[in-house]
């Protein structure tokens, strides 16, 4: 007879469940979705077996978008329509993007994010990248058989807080809980320092569809520390094809094409790039709409010629990372590419020669970086392994500043400090009696305000009236682990605590999102209810989880009415996931978290002291009856 | 341990100025393996808001401990010295001239891209404050003596200001 399990109040009854986490690459023309299964990270196929997700999503005049292949196939046909590159739009208007004449899209400027009108009405370009996204959640949640507790989604690492904040939104409005949002090199880096054991200080140049970006990391004893990061977000092999694109209108001197025509010379652009990979020339042939037929020849030659200037705007920004992070060439011991786009020869030369050694291509470039974020979301979903205890450390990729007196940037963070940071500046009033201050939060490097990324505007009111520098305005810019920033403003000398209203001058507010996630689920086949229940229900399991792991690992630090009361609290939680009624789960988790708080504040405090442990034992708090033993 | 010790306390080390940053690096990254909110992603929101917070008073501390200039400003401001606090000395005449005929030089080779100029001038600064920085270490550490460190600190801040900008030269010289 099997004996049944019984678990202790407080203790899990499984506590070694594997938890589905995957990570996720949003790239620019492919996207990727990867997990960890028995120890190694693994990338999950359709049903065909294939490893890629065009990132291409098709809208009809009604019923859900066609994503990926499908809607690839269909991009001459439809090309209006048919979204490719949305990652380009992301947090971007209209005016930020490079190239929108040769677009096929009807653009919709709205402040902030540009909207595309499509068939199936207008969409912004977190709605279109939340397509593809829950596109993949649903192959991950079809392959790994259960609902995921969350995901790790990589963006580039010089992406601004507007780019950054949008895929947070597009993963919410996907159903996709995000674990963290990891910069693309560093995941490339996690990927290759793991698998080779690698020490020492590498440089990861990592040329995608769209963005490029450069990473000088130093790997040693198990950390991961990003020394300096820059790029360009606005540079990839999308703009190779262009230029293959313009040569070919040139060269055969094409009158002005419909936009089917030059969707397809830019696919035929596009198949002539990866063609010179191994060949030395390429044929490009396509007949268009009005009967004419194009028939060239692409030498490496002529193509290294007319993307020279792309590949020298690719050094840079490699040059300003290794002097940010005070290192030559020289201390560089290695060079990882990653990216579709390291595949051309003209810049692995280029690369090759900058550094002076051969690049390292011993990982696939285009699932490098997804191998990396499944490798990093298994671990925060707390799937830790022993040998699991690495850590990462990244930073900033550009300073965050408030505007002042001129229109000049005052710098309160500077780029490539090691996150999660923050800072407090104080600031005055300048006239008699103000009472409102009027904040504009900026990130770039330029001293102009104009020439900065505006991020948020704020107004501090409610100053009590005072002479002119009398109050005392302090302005904490915080930055978290995935790079976002929040600030908060506060009146000082009068200890009236002030009130800040939020003007986002980006991306989309909490209506607009509620909007949209009312809208997508009307074409998607889930109930929306049932969606919102199970994901309340995983967060729940979540929670009990991490109560349950701290009991048993740290449960001295509670007197026995404390303890009484957390496991009455886990008790009640339990019984009432399985109720289904979202209202109630919520309302115990909340009683949970409360009764867990001051808990949770003893472990920190014991975690701190375990860190130095070892070393001055005597001087530690007597009460938290620490041994050495104890500790690893 | 609590949130609101000073920076030397929070990595168990000596309140001075010559500082062994090798340690320093090695209690920072003991700290962080601990706090970071990597290590607390499948904890509860209690968790989760006070590592983010540990996290950055850990990186806010090893930022000011590891610049020998902003260390230097820290110690002289625990030793309620801070040079915020009431009007800063004024600099003699000689240092503010020095400094002058430094900033032209400087100003000069960038006009002209003189890449090899700035580097040079670079060079010659960095040994100067190299010994300054000699100076202030044995005012603060072994004599005391905190007025007179505040007066080199403050003529550091200029000295420092001056190699940004010699950076900032080299940075648009390159080709």
């Amino acid at each position: 007879m099997a004996l049944l399990q019984i678990a202790e109040p407080g203790e899990s009854a499984a506590p070694h469940q594997h938890r589905l986490a995957v990570g996720i690459d949003l790239g620019t023309t492919n996207s990727l979705v990867a997990t960890v299964r028995s120890g190694l990270s693994v990338v999950l196929g359709d049903e065909f077996g294939r490893p890629l997700l065009p990132s291409v999503v098709r809208y009809l005049p009604d019923g859900q978008p066609q994503v990926g292949y499908e809607a690839q196939e269909a991009q001459a046909l439809d090309p209006r329509n048919t979204i490719v590159s949305v990652k380009r739009f992301m947090g971007r208007g209209l005016a930020d993007i490079a190239h929108r004449e040769d677009l096929p899209y009807h653009f919709h400027d709205q402040p902030g994010m540009l909207r595309l009108i499509t068939a199936a009405g207008p969409k912004s370009p977190v709605e279109v990248s939340a397509d593809i996204l829950r596109h993949l959640r649903l192959r991950a949640e079809a392959s790994l058989g259960g609902a995921l507790i969350g995901a790790v989604i990589t963006v580039p690492a010089y992406f601004d807080d507007a780019q950054r904040q949008a895929t947070k939104d597009a993963a919410r409005l996907a159903g996709l809980p995000v674990l963290r949002l990891l910069n693309e090199p560093t995941a490339a880096a996690i990927a290759y320092g793991l698998d080779n054991a690698a020490e020492g200080v590498y440089a990861v140049y990592d040329l995608g569809g769209g963005t490029f970006d450069i990473s000088i990391l130093r790997l040693s004893r198990g950390i991961f520390e990003v020394l300096a990061t820059g790029g360009d977000s606005a540079l990839g092999g999308d703009d190779f094809d262009h230029r293959i694109y313009c040569w070919i209108l040139e060269t055969a001197e094409l009158q002005p094409l419909s936009v089917e025509d030059a969707r397809m010379l830019l696919t035929r652009a596009r198949e002539a790039k990866e063609y010179l990979t191994l060949h030395g020339v390429a044929p490009i042939s396509a007949q268009l709409k009005s009967g004419e037929r194009i028939d060239l020849k692409l030498s490496t030659e002529i193509f290294t010629e007319i993307t020279r200037t792309l590949v020298a705007k690719t050094m840079q920004p490699v040059k300003k990372a290794l002097r940010d992070a005070g290192l030559s060439i020289s201390d560089v011991k290695g060079v990882v590419m990653v990216g579709g786009a390291t595949r051309m020869p003209q810049v692995q030369r280029a690369v090759g020669e900058f550094f002076q050694q051969a690049p390292l291509n011993n990982l696939d470039p285009d699932k490098v970086v997804a191998i990396g974020a499944a490798t990093q979301a298994n671990l925060l979903a707390g799937n830790r392994a022993a040998g699991d205890d690495w850590l990462l450390l990244d930073v900033i990729p550009l300073s965050l500043g408030l505007e002042t007196m001129g229109g000049l940037v005052e710098k309160i963070i500077p780029r490539n400090a090691t996150i999660p940071t923050s800072r407090a500046q104080e600031f005055t009033t300048y006239r008699d009696g103000q009472t409102a201050l009027a904040m504009h939060v900026v990130q770039g490097e330029r001293e102009l305000v104009s020439d900065c990324r505006s991020l948020a505007r704020f107004e501090l009111r409610g100053i009590p009236p005072m002479v002119a520098g009398a109050a005392r305005i302090r302005v904490t810019f915080q930055v978290d682990a995935d790079g976002l920033l929040a600030v908060a403003a506060r009146e000082q000398s009068s200890g009236v605590e002030a009130s800040i209203i939020v003007k986002p001058s980006y991306g989309l507010s909490d209506d607009e999102i509620a909007g949209m996630l009312k809208d997508s689920l009307l074409h998607v086949k889930e109930d929306a209810q049932q969606r919102a229940l199970k994901e309340t229900q995983v967060e729940a399991q979540r929670l009990t989880e991490a109560v349950s792991n701290a009991l048993s690992s740290d449960g001295e630090l509670l007197d026995a009415d404390e303890r009484q009361r957390i496991d009455d609290g886990l008790i009640r939680l339990r019984t009432v996931i399985e109720n289904n009624n979202r209202r109630q789960i919520m309302l115990a988790m909340d009683e949970l978290e409360a009764d867990t708080k001051e808990f949770a504040a003893r472990r920190m405090n014991k975690s701190i002291r375990r860190a130095f442990a070892g070393r001055h034992i005597n001087d530690l708090d007597a009460s938290s009856r620490l041994t050495t033993g104890e500790y690893e | 341990m609590n949130f609101t010790a000073d920076h030397f306390a929070l990595f168990d080390l000596p309140r001075v100025f010559r500082l062994d940053s090798g340690l320093l690096e090695q209690r920072y990254r003991d700290l962080q393996a601990q706090v970071h909110p990597d290590r607390h992603a499948a904890g509860s929101d209690s968790d989760r808001r006070l590592s983010l917070q540990w996290a950055t008073r850990v990186n806010e501390a090893a930022q000011t401990l590891k610049s020998p200039l902003s260390r230097a400003q820290y110690l002289l401001r625990l030793a309620a010295h801070d040079l915020g606090n009431g009007a800063p000395q004024p600099l003699p005449t000689d240092f503010l001239i020095e400094q002058m005929e430094w900033r032209e030089a400087v100003a000069e080779a960038r006009a002209a891209g003189d890449h090899h100029e700035l580097e040079h001038l670079r060079h010659r600064l960095r040994h100067d404050i190299d010994q300054r920085y000699a100076e202030v270490a044995e005012l603060l550490d072994d004599r005391h003596d905190y007025p007179q460190a505040a007066d080199r600190v403050q003529r550091l801040m200029f000295i420092e200001k001056l190699v940004d900008e010699i950076d900032d030269g080299l940075a648009a010289c390159d080709p």
